[in-house]
């Protein structure tokens, strides 16, 4: 397989650079300041430096040994990027593309949020380099993630409301463009998943990637081989991404991502790009994405606002396409099953996102020898969702 | 054949003037009231229309062609009622019409088919604002074999090079944005657009219309005085929003555009 992006930034016929003129020479100077950081060893040396002792890396991988004897088939390691400082893998990404912007010398940096959690680690990110942050969020995120709204005003960023569209992650992503378009002398938009115009989709992959890097020795250290399949949520599919990067190569690694089925196929009310979908240009990119016959983007739904999103990153078109990754979904129901079973088996309480790749675990585990092993990515917790769980329960605290 | 839109800057240069560009969604509130608004436009004063084509997700917009853009949607209007409204527009008048369109509209229609379609019915030109150059390849072949023109924009942070690269490509006219910003700000700084506009005709003898934050007469006038066209959309826009459902609502908008043609027409000639 070739190397991809190519130097238009694209995976096949996907990704590419739709944006208006105004943002075209900051996305080149950020490819050329990207490019650069990359071969820079003092870069990456401060990069490791904040993964390790800010972050928290290297994360656990762990046997699910409960999980694993309930299920009764492959053996399952949880990748744990929910024990990440933020508590989500996101802050890989917000450290990295901190550092870029300090480079940059933009002080000032914005970012979209769904479920809250690239918020959240951008706003962290911002206090611990001293940047001034806004955050964009839809009003519906925002409702059902107040909790993270509050932690990123404690942490010094301004969250600011968006109330257009689908007023979720989409819509989030567009206002921060708007921004980004008005103010791209001294501001950086740190995008929070593998989604947009090139160099985001590379650049985001490629800090990202360091999960699956872990990953690959951790679980050669553990088991002496491969895994036989990796399964991973995906949104923009930044989580995703991150762990399959390591593993393209070794073709018997199967890799499958978990998108969301929201109330199930037949209602149109979910964000299953690759079920519903067909290929399109939204916010810089082209992907798949659910649209109608005259290319207007559906609206989503998702009981997990991370992966309540029209579109998914580009290099996942492609893989898909290659055949090299399958994409698969689990409804909101079989997600909020898959965090009550894996609260009381692990006692780990995984986001709602992550919640959706564990449901398809739960599915898959069973069908595979028990000499299989099969690593999922954890990569949020679930503490930002429980407010969530309480309201669809109809439970009174 | 000579290009509609290179007809009218050469009518216009001969005769002194700059093109006024006036902005309207198509379909907001219907394709009635556009089609009748584009007429009245022309009696007014414009001298090239852009139709906007209302898109879910307009990045480069800000709130007030949003909500017109939501207003269109909800009345059903998309590039399949647009072309036939164009279509019956030509029977009326032959003042240039650009689509400003973003990509996912045309992809979706299929870029050859759309292209052949637009042009018979009478489309001059497309604007595509989240399409530079860069990614226009697979679009050209379709816009030349339909006899379209493609036009590009230029911003305040476009550099040297960028400046260069699209001006070779831009057809009709170069379409540059006043500010660093989204459609709808407030255009803050004439000499600033004057320099890059001057920087502009160094590289190319395509004609430079200058748009985003042109708001007033005395905005057109001071435009007028550096370019060759004025482009006026969400001070339009906001009228139409304000006068919505009101009967008077059409002439109240050509009323507007009226004004702003009567001022470029006394703006002193700076800098040709």
């Amino acid at each position: 397989m070739v190397s991809v992006p190519d130097k238009y930034g694209r995976f096949g016929e996907y990704g590419g650079r739709y944006v208006p003129e105004t943002l075209m020479p900051a996305l080149l100077e950020l490819e050329q300041e990207y490019a650069r950081v990359k071969k820079d060893r003092r870069f990456q040396s401060e990069l490791a430096y904040y993964l390790k002792h800010y972050v928290g890396r290297p994360t656990a991988l762990y046997f699910a040994e409960r999980l694993t004897r309930r299920l009764g088939g492959a053996k399952i390691y949880l990748k744990r990027e929910d024990l990440c400082h933020t508590g989500a893998h996101k802050i890989n990404n917000a450290i990295g593309q901190g550092l870029l912007a300090k480079r940059m010398k933009k002080p000032r940096i914005i970012a979209e949020t769904g479920a809250g959690q690239h918020g959240v680690a951008t706003a962290t990110v911002a206090a611990m380099f001293g940047l001034e942050c806004e955050i964009y969020m839809g009003t519906e995120d925002m409702e059902r993630q107040a909790l993270n709204v509050f932690r990123m005003r404690l942490l010094g960023s301004t969250v600011t409301r968006v109330d257009s569209g689908s007023r979720t992650l989409k819509d989030a992503i567009s206002e921060a463009m708007r921004d980004w378009t008005t103010n791209v002398r001294t501001t950086h938009y740190i995008l929070g998943s593998v989604l947009g115009a090139h160099p985001y989709p590379m650049m985001i992959r490629d800090f990202q990637a360091i999960i699956g890097r872990e990953t690959r020795r951790q679980i050669l250290a553990a088991e002496g081989k491969l895994p036989d399949c990796l399964i991973a949520c995906v949104g923009g599919g930044s989580n995703a991404m991150g762990l399959f990067y390591a593993f393209i190569k070794d073709k018997k690694v199967k890799m499958i991502g978990v998108e969301a089925g929201g109330l199930g196929a037949a209602s149109g009310k979910h964000a299953a790009r690759f079920e519903g979908g067909k290929p399109g240009i939204l916010q810089g990119t082209m992907t798949y994405l659910l649209q109608d016959d005259d290319g207007q983007i559906n609206l989503t739904h998702s009981v997990s606002a991370g992966l309540d999103y029209a579109a998914v990153g580009p290099e996942h078109s492609y893989l898909r396409d290659q055949g090299r990754t399958s994409y698969t979904s689990v409804t909101d129901d079989e997600a909020m099953a898959a965090f009550d079973l894996l609260a009381r088996e692990e006692g780990i309480m995984a986001a709602l996102e992550s919640a959706h790749a564990i449901a398809y675990t739960i599915k898959l585990a069973p069908t595979m020898k028990k000499s299989q092993i099969l690593v999922v990515n954890l990569s949020g917790r679930g503490d930002k969702d429980v407010q969530q769980v309480v309201k669809i329960r109809g439970i009174t605290l | 054949m000579i290009a509609r839109l290179d007809r009218t800057f050469a009518a216009l240069k001969r005769k002194g003037e700059q093109a006024l560009i006036t902005y309207v969604m198509a379909g907001d509130p219907s394709l009635q009231v556009t089609e009748e608004l584009v007429v009245e436009l022309e009696r007014a004063g414009a001298d090239i229309i852009e139709l906007g084509v209302p898109f879910s997700d307009p990045i480069a917009d800000g709130p007030v062609i949003q909500q017109a853009a939501e207003r269109a949607l909800r009345s059903k209007t998309s590039l399949r009622t647009i072309l036939p409204m164009v279509k019956r527009l030509r029977a009326r008048t032959q003042i240039p019409l650009v689509l400003m369109v973003y990509y996912n509209s045309i992809h979706a229609f299929g870029p050859e088919r759309f292209c052949h379609e637009a042009a018979q019915a009478g489309v001059d030109g497309l604007i595509v604002p989240d399409m530079p150059p860069d990614e226009a390849g697979p679009l050209k072949g379709p816009v030349a074999a339909a006899g379209l023109q493609l036009i590009f924009l230029l911003a305040p942070t476009s550099t040297a090079d960028r400046r260069a690269f699209v001006s070779r490509q831009s057809q009709g006219f170069i379409y540059y944005v006043s500010l660093t910003g989204i459609t709808g700000a407030k255009l803050l700084d004439v000499t600033d657009v004057r320099k890059n506009v001057e920087q502009i005709r160094k590289v190319t003898k395509v004609p430079v219309a200058v748009g985003f934050g042109v708001a007033t007469p005395e905005d057109a006038a001071n435009i007028s005085a550096i370019a060759d066209g004025v482009i006026v959309g969400s001070a339009i826009v906001k009228k139409m929003a304000a006068y919505q459902q009101k009967p008077e609502m059409v002439k109240q908008v050509a009323e507007f555009v009226r004004s702003l043609k009567a001022a470029m027409k006394t703006a002193p000639l700076h800098s040709r």
